[in-house]
């Protein structure tokens, strides 16, 4: 089981903060074709890649990076800290 | 090294009395603090800052680790808020302390950039009932290059 988590709109167009998934993906981008199959909301949020980060076991990563050992990602709009 | 991610209000005076008063051999004390725009111009009823707990605190370890590496400072200190904040509100503070202001400016500079763009904080302004979340600005991303 992986948790995804989401944060700023993504988390509201989702309409949840968090789920825990079982997933075959191998990578974060497998995962995001997994995810956007499973439901509009999804293929919405994830239909432009350069509009949000992932961030595997909480350290930013790239979408082509595996989550093999993942236990926990998390997806989000550019920062804006500060 | 000092950081804190927290909802509370800061008194940055108190905070700055704290961070220098057991450092020796200073020659320069740099602060930064910012503060929610709009308390005059009634552009914003509220601002509320979300983060990624566990994340945040140690992007911002990192971010002060690097920091440490790339300039001779004797001290660094970041304090960042979350939730909801009101105009005229300090939202975060960073200081350095330094042997010379160059370093202790430069050092202060590069955390605020990067505390900007790497630092997982989302912002919502909120007017007149109408929320909107605050677009990264490409201005903001640009600034890393400087530090490359």
């Amino acid at each position: 089981m992986i948790d995804l988590i989401y944060f700023s709109w993504i988390r509201e167009r989702i309409g949840k903060s968090s789920e825990s998934i079982e997933t075959r993906a191998a990578t974060v981008i497998e995962l995001i074709e997994e995810l956007k199959e499973k439901d509009v909301r999804y293929s919405e949020v994830f239909s432009d890649l350069g509009s949000f980060r992932v961030a595997i076991n909480q350290e930013l990563s790239n979408f082509d990076a595996s989550i093999i050992e993942a236990k926990e990602i998390a997806f989000f709009p550019p920062m804006t800290g500060g | 090294m000092y950081v804190s991610v927290q909802n509370e209000f800061f008194d940055f005076s108190a905070e700055i009395k704290n961070f220098s008063e057991n450092l020796n051999n200073i020659g320069a004390l740099v602060t930064f603090t910012g503060i929610v725009r709009g308390q005059k111009s009634k552009t914003l009823d509220h601002m509320f800052i979300e983060h990624y707990p566990g994340m945040t605190e140690t992007q911002i370890r990192l971010i002060v680790e690097d920091t440490f590496k790339r300039w001779k400072i004797f001290d660094a200190l970041v304090i960042h808020r979350y939730g909801k904040l009101e105009p005229g509100e300090q939202i975060m503070m960073v200081a350095t302390a330094a042997e010379h202001r160059k370093e202790a400016f430069e050092a202060a500079e590069y955390l605020m950039d990067y505390l900007k763009s790497r630092a997982p904080f989302w912002k919502k302004e909120v007017l007149k009932g109408e929320e909107n979340w605050v677009e990264a600005s490409s201005a903001d991303e640009a600034a890393l290059d400087r530090w490359r």
